[in-house]
């Protein structure tokens, strides 16, 4: 059988394609964004239709997919762990109504964070909603539980949540390919309103059935736990799930315990094995268990007197649980003492938009315009505007406007009310803005909003957004456009232009603002490609550097307040040069120096 | 049997050098060679010119991540990550590093990237000198040799026919160096 190398996330794909998903939804976030591309890119393997989508946000998304799964289809939603707080309000009533056909969240959660706004385990969200949860410990456990989700789902009507983390999804593994591929189900929808469309009395009967649903569920042999070294014994155990598990299995082979401490793997964290938990307690006096984020797993063993764990403090609860991390829990577990190496704590590079990018023109620019503002901003690439001193608060999905008009009520009876700027990225905007930007309108309030516009979804990997008109496998889709939407919810000023122009672009934000202190919210629409998305969709190669002349004298100033990584200081600090291999040749810092000592390269 | 191939390495660099792009390779080549691989990446946030780090798994392993002291190299695209990254080798592990000053195991990639008019292949030069590098006693450092990872670069690029000429001419320049 051929091997194919595979990352989590287009493993778990590869598994719903071959276990005859019917609709796959999903919004982009870091770590889960390559599953839906995957999944599309494995439609071939199919002759059956298979509706693949980006939805405007999670709960779309959610939803859209959900009622695949009450036609019958074998249907997923796949999102980051935040997204799946935005989609919460139709997962906790889609557990009491269940499904037809099999229904698969997959919410990936970023241990660490690396690329996340908060820590939080998915799996608490499926206690919360009442859905059986599973967690696999690498890319190929992921796609082996896609089908075990759909078996379950379709078992007890329920919605599965499969939860990988960060280390799952962005990990590689030889993956065999080429097995076998289920065509997907027939629609049949059965109009049942009593369930479909329950009112709260049918809701109480359907909350009944669920705790049915979930005592059978944790008996239910195909998720039980396993137990992977027979041969060990003791009053001592190890559990453990997701990658954490498999960090565990590399650390007591390492440590020589690994016939000494009984060690269980849980693949189904809830509802937990009631079999398991009994047999636990009966057999074991101190229980090791090791998962991410929280103690999901040890609150249902439920003796903090046995466990040792999040709960009760024994394992950190906060960041990534690393494999040396584990390899200390299980050796001081064991009563060993041994030294394990550590990384040293250095700081590593900070993150930076990219050279060229044309955010960094507009934030440039709100400094400019709006020297003593309170700027609001969002989640994407340009949460990097925090670099150049653009960007006060970031909070989630669509606060930029939202926190903008909080800014201006708590600041409107001031004296001197700040100026307030915020920025959302234009996949953000559709994904939560909207809605706060009709409040703001109906408040009247006096901000600016800056789109920036950049024609994608550029932080998780460029996924077109509704104003682009293609789809996830590159079919053309019909477009929505920003400025009929801002028109629409009844902003007065708004007005579209090009950052790379710094100067019509401080101009422009200096009028905008201007209305907004009359009148009410001014939208600019800042709007230029993103150079990466640009680079690899032309092929073009970048522009050549612009010449710094000896009118340089090493103030700073571009280094400093534009911050583009090809702009470098000498060593002496006299004169800035432009290192030719990071720099894109977009000319912006050229408008950028006050001493007019960059100039453009002659044509060659 | 003959014994089991374990190998660990740790590729380093900050976002946009490729530590991706010349981590699947080594990964793809130990996949035609039927090895088992595992490898773990940075994407997101960080992928914006931030410190990246990718892991190689080649072998009977179970966790995608290395642990410090366990790496049997180091490819560093950045010298300036060595503090960070140095210690994820074990005491006899080796370092290949694009640095312009010299010294045991290092190269100046950025500079033969510019010369062959391709600066962004900075990946492939440092790769291609970890594969040519004798090691102790003369053996590779890598588990696999530069035309395994030349015929995953063939198949990758397949098509593309100026993007792998480039590539091949880098992965040439950085062997060429060693
Ligand atoms: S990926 Fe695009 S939007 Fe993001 S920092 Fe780079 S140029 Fe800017
Ligand atoms: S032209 Fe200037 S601003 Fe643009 S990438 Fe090069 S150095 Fe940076």
């Amino acid at each position: 059988m051929t091997r194919k190398l595979m990352m989590g996330n287009e493993a778990m794909a590869l598994g719903l394609v071959e276990n005859g998903v019917g609709l796959a939804t999903g919004y982009p976030g870091t770590p889960a964004s390559e599953i839906l591309a995957a999944v599309a890119k494995s439609r071939s393997l199919r002759t059956d239709p298979l509706h693949v989508q980006w939805a405007v946000n999670e709960k779309v998304a959610f939803e859209i997919a959900y009622a695949g799964a009450q036609a019958g289809l074998r249907t997923a939603v796949s999102m980051k762990q935040v997204g799946l707080n935005v989609a919460s309000d139709s997962l906790m009533s889609a557990a009491y109504m269940g499904t037809v056909g099999g229904f698969v969240v997959i919410s990936a959660d970023d241990p660490g964070p690396h690329s996340s706004q908060t820590e939080q385990d998915s799996r608490l969200m499926a206690v919360m909603a009442k859905i059986p949860v599973l967690d696999p410990d690498s890319p190929a456990a992921a796609r082996r539980m896609t089908a075990m989700a759909y078996t379950l789902s379709e078992a007890f009507r329920i919605p599965v949540m499969l939860r990988p983390t960060t280390r799952v999804c962005h990990s590689r593994q030889d993956v065999a390919v080429g097995t076998a591929v289920e065509t997907g189900r027939e629609p049949a929808f059965k109009r049942d309103p009593l369930r479909w469309a329950a009112t709260p009395k049918f809701r109480f009967k359907l909350h009944g059935e669920l705790e049915e649903k979930l005592a059978r569920i944790a008996a239910w042999t195909e998720t039980a736990p396993v137990r992977h070294n027979p041969r060990a014994g003791g009053r001592r155990a190890v559990v453990a799930s997701g990658v954490a598990a498999a960090h565990a299995r590399e650390a007591l082979e390492a440590l020589n315990l690994w016939d000494a401490l009984p060690f269980y793997q849980v693949l189904q964290p809830f509802p937990l094995h009631a079999d398991f938990i009994a047999h636990l307690i009966a057999d074991y006096d101190e229980i090791l268990v090791l998962e991410e984020t929280v103690g999901v797993i040890e609150m249902q063993i439920g003796d903090l007197h046995r466990t040792q764990g999040k709960w009760t403090g024994s394992v950190p609860r906060v960041g990534e649980l690393l494999p040396e991390a584990i390899v200390g829990q299980i050796a001081a577990f064991a009563g060993r003492s041994v030294d394990v190496p550590q990384l040293p704590a250095v700081a590593g590079r900070r993150p930076t938009l990219c050279p060229g990018c044309p955010h960094r023109a507009s934030f440039f620019a709100i400094r400019k315009a709006a020297p003593k503002g309170i700027y609001t901003s969002d989640i994407g690439c340009y949460t990097l505007g925090l670099n150049l001193g653009a960007v006060d608060t970031v909070l989630c999905m669509g606060a930029a406007i939202s926190q903008a008009a909080g800014f201006y009520q708590a600041y409107r009876h001031a004296a001197k009310p700040p100026p307030v700027v915020a920025t959302i990225g234009d996949s953000t905007f559709f994904h939560a803005g909207v809605p706060a930007l009709i409040d703001a309108v109906v408040q009247q309030v006096r901000f600016v909003l800056v789109i920036l516009d950049n024609r994608t979804t550029a932080m998780t990997g460029n996924q077109p957004t509704p104003a682009t008109g293609i789809g996830v496998g590159g079919e053309a889709l019909a477009v929505v456009e920003i400025e009929p939407i801002v028109k629409g919810c009844g902003v007065g000023f708004c007005r579209t232009a090009d950052p790379y122009d710094v100067k019509s672009f401080i101009k422009l934000i200096k009028e905008a603002l201007a209305y907004a202190r009359e009148t009410g919210p001014a939208v600019v629409i800042a709007r230029h490609p993103c150079v990466l998305e640009e680079a690899r969709r032309t092929g073009r190669p970048p522009g050549p550097p612009p010449v710094v002349t000896d009118a340089c004298d090493g103030c700073g100033f571009c280094v400093e307040r534009f911050e583009c990584p090809a702009l470098v200081m000498n060593a002496d600090k006299t004169r800035v040069t432009i290192d030719p291999i990071l720099c894109v040749g977009c000319n912006v810092c050229i408008q950028v120096c006050p001493k007019g000592a960059i100039e453009k390269a002659k044509d060659r | 049997m003959s014994e089991t191939m374990r190998q660990q390495i740790v590729i380093s660099g900050v976002g946009g050098q490729g530590v991706l792009f010349a981590t699947r390779l080594l990964a793809e080549a130990a996949i035609d060679r039927g090895l088992p691989v595992f490898t773990s990446e940075t994407h997101g946030m960080a992928q914006r010119g931030g410190t990246v780090v990718s892991h190689l798994k080649v072998g009977p392993f179970a966790s995608p991540l290395i642990r410090p002291g366990q790496a049997d190299g180091l490819i560093c695209l950045k010298a300036e990550n060595i503090p960070a990254h140095g210690p994820f080798l074990h005491p006899g592990g080796w370092t290949v590093v694009n640095r312009a000053s010299g010294g045991v195991g290092s190269l100046d990639a950025d500079r033969i990237a510019c010369d062959l008019g391709d600066p962004r292949a900075v990946n492939l030069v440092v790769l291609g000198f970890a594969l040519a590098a004798p090691g102790d006693a003369g053996k590779p450092l890598l588990f696999c040799s530069l035309a395994e990872v030349q015929r995953v670069l063939d198949r990758r690029l397949a098509g593309r026919d100026s993007a792998l000429k480039r590539s091949r001419a880098a992965l040439e320049a950085g062997a060429n160096a060693a």
